[in-house]
């Protein structure tokens, strides 16, 4: 069995809007597990709290409710200064690499800027290490002495993978690192990714609103409905028998750009309702063609079908959560 | 007669430094693409490769420093490219409509988005505002907006971003168009209001007898989309064939690189990532321009590589289509 790394219990995060009493329910009641080796995707809309959670965990921003564990400890209600010597073993890649590095700052000094704050290291083995990390992250080090502004997007989420790797974390969270890409230097990204699994054994959570770049990355697919995971579920259970109604029509409306893909087109009404007035019940009752009157009371819970395999829905009782075409 | 022939369509960016030297940006090099009606055409290529510059310069919406240096875009056998603005004027908004990526930013958002129908149909024909606002009510059904009777006098901010979408959609088709070109318009959508919008054009397309233009980077949206796909790169079409030929059977090197380089294709753990950088467009190689990029590039390549019909029909810009 793999090491948990992270644990997350009934992760809730409201934020407020303006002066009124009402609340944007980004995140509402999510447990998740993250294991040492293990790449978790994490798939959803927009507004769908993908972000959120990921920035939560971290305590990048604090949870409104619920419990986060971070290797064995609880790091809930840690302050800002005691979290500081985890933050070394807890990294995060962001979605856009032109600004999450400082455009004055030298590439070489950017990779080794979280050696200086978390390592004590001596000068010339800084130099060494940045230059390995650079190796390792296939980074020409004639770039070393650059800004941002001479590399590419690409390139620079090279550096930023390289800053995330540089203290040996036992989490990384990667927040959408390839949607800005285009596609064949996606494909370079997420092959370094592939690799340095192996090579860290670190647990990874890989934010992305993009089906194929989950299915290629992921072991395990948490799917994401206005801040509920619908469907937690190993990869090939997802694309061989999604449970969910919503994971369907998600996976239905995915186009793979493979001509024989089967395409079954269980096109969805209507878009994501806002997360201030969160429907009743079952969350997706306002688009799910199986609806039926309880779940516009009853939230389902989630409940195990298979190895691995949790879905919220209140059909799935009588099979009626398994979508034909006619129904969307 | 084709609905619109474009051929050696040149684009630069022209820049004049403080001592006047004048330096040129080469963003579409010869850019040739047939479009008959009923047709969809997807134009795939990465961040730069000129896919909506081509757009741009064959509406005539070109700002400096961009600038057409030659070519021809024909029409329905009329020279875009030498009319007055007035004249192209006539035709934008009316013979060819345009949808944009960032349906939000492209309203205008102190009209009632109701108005701006009726405005864009107003403004081509002599019609009363009673038979626009009728013709409006029925394109926003048309395109699937809900209630388009109240929805009429909604503001843009009031919109989601597939419901703008929809109502830019309503726009370009509002005086039957007979071409369409949709830059992006999908880009920034979730999914599942992607396949709304992709399954309303395709069904609109085919009810109007348009011809479509689809650009955009998605090779998914072409696979199950478009009828023909044009590829390109550093402001070239380095193929162009039917969606069908160039998924099975890519005849050049850079179609065959994207294609291995989408999710369904990749395999990880193999051997070398793809990469490269796109040349500088300033400094473009003599002959090829994917040479830097190419595994089977050779001496050959440093002279301009012909344009080879294969069997399929499909045309391919390289010196090795044949092997």
């Amino acid at each position: 069995m793999r090491q948990p790394i992270l644990r997350a219990k009934n992760l809730v995060k409201r934020f407020s809007v303006g002066r009124s009493s009402s609340y944007v329910n980004a995140v509402n009641g999510v447990d998740l597990t993250i294991h040492r080796g293990e790449i978790l995707g994490m798939v959803g809309e927009s507004g769908s709290g993908k972000s959120t959670i990921g920035r939560t965990l971290l305590r990048l921003t604090d949870p409104t409710e619920g419990l986060i564990e971070f290797d064995g400890r609880d790091i809930t209600s840690l302050s800002a200064k005691e979290l500081r010597p985890l933050r070394k073993d807890m990294q995060m890649v962001f979605q856009d690499p032109w600004s999450a590095l400082n455009p004055r700052m030298k590439i070489g000094d950017l990779i080794a800027e979280p050696l200086r704050i978390h390592l004590k290291l001596s000068e010339p083995d800084l130099r060494d290490r940045t230059e390995l990390l650079a190796k390792k992250v296939r980074l020409s080090t004639e770039f070393l002495n650059r800004t941002p502004s001479a590399l590419s997007g690409g390139q620079l989420q090279r550096v930023c993978i390289a800053r995330a790797i540089a203290t040996n974390p036992k989490l990384i969270i990667l927040d959408e690192p390839t949607s800005s890409l285009d596609l064949s230097v996606r494909a370079g990204i997420l092959e370094l990714l592939m690799e340095l699994r192996e090579e860290t054994q670190a647990g990874f959570l890989f934010i992305s609103h993009d089906l194929g770049t989950i299915k290629l990355i992921s072991d395990t697919i948490a799917v994401l409905y206005l801040g509920r995971i619908v469907e937690l579920v190993p990869k090939e259970a997802l694309f061989n028998e999604p449970a969910h109604p919503y994971s369907q029509s998600l996976l239905s409306a995915h186009l793979p750009a493979d001509l024989d893909a089967p395409i079954q087109r269980l096109i969805l009404e209507g878009e994501i309702p806002s997360p201030i007035d969160l429907p009743s019940g079952c969350s997706f009752h306002t688009r799910c063609p199986a609806a039926v009157d309880v779940c516009k009371t009853a939230t389902p819970q989630p409940e195990l079908i298979a190895q691995n395999h949790h879905v919220s829905c209140l059909r799935l009782k009588d099979g009626g959560n398994i979508l034909s075409r006619q129904q969307a | 007669m084709n609905l619109l022939k474009i051929t050696d369509l040149q684009t630069h960016f022209v820049f004049h430094d403080i001592d006047n030297y004048r330096r040129e940006a080469r963003a579409l090099n010869k850019v040739n693409l047939n479009l008959n009606r009923g047709e969809i055409v997807g134009i795939v290529g990465e961040t730069g490769a000129g896919k909506s510059l081509t757009a741009q310069s064959i509406c005539g919406l070109l700002r400096p420093p961009a600038k057409v240096v030659g070519g021809s875009v024909l029409f329905l056998g009329k020279e875009l490219l030498s009319l007055a603005e007035e004249d192209l004027n006539d035709i934008r908004g009316a013979e060819i409509g345009m949808v944009v990526q960032n349906p939000k930013s492209s309203l205008d958002p102190l009209t009632r988005i109701g108005d701006q129908l009726v405005r864009i149909h107003q403004t081509h024909t002599a019609s009363a505002i009673s038979v626009a606002r009728s013709k409006a009510i029925a394109m926003m059904h048309a395109v699937g907006i809900p209630d388009p009777e109240k929805r009429f006098s909604a503001w843009p901010h009031e919109l989601s971003g597939g419901m703008a979408q929809r109502v830019l959609i309503a726009m370009a088709l509002m005086n039957e168009p007979k071409l369409l070109i949709a830059d992006e318009p999908t880009t920034g959508l979730d999914v599942t209001v992607q396949a709304q919008i992709l399954e309303l054009l395709k069904d609109l397309v085919r009810r109007f007898e348009m011809g479509t233009i689809i650009i955009t980077h998605d090779l998914g949206i072409v696979a199950h989309y478009c009828d023909k796909v044009a590829v390109m790169f550093a402001g070239e079409i380095v193929e162009y064939g039917t969606v069908t030929d160039i998924f099975r059977r890519p005849g050049h090197p850079y179609t065959k690189q994207l294609l291995a380089s989408t999710p369904e294709k990749l395999k990880l753990n193999e051997a070398g990532s793809l990469g490269g950088q796109p040349p500088d467009l300033f400094n473009l190689p003599e002959g090829c321009l994917s040479q830097d990029r190419c595994s089977l590039a050779s001496d050959q390549c440093r002279t301009p590589p012909p344009v080879i019909t294969l069997e399929t029909g499909q045309t391919v810009r390289c010196h090795f289509a044949l092997q």
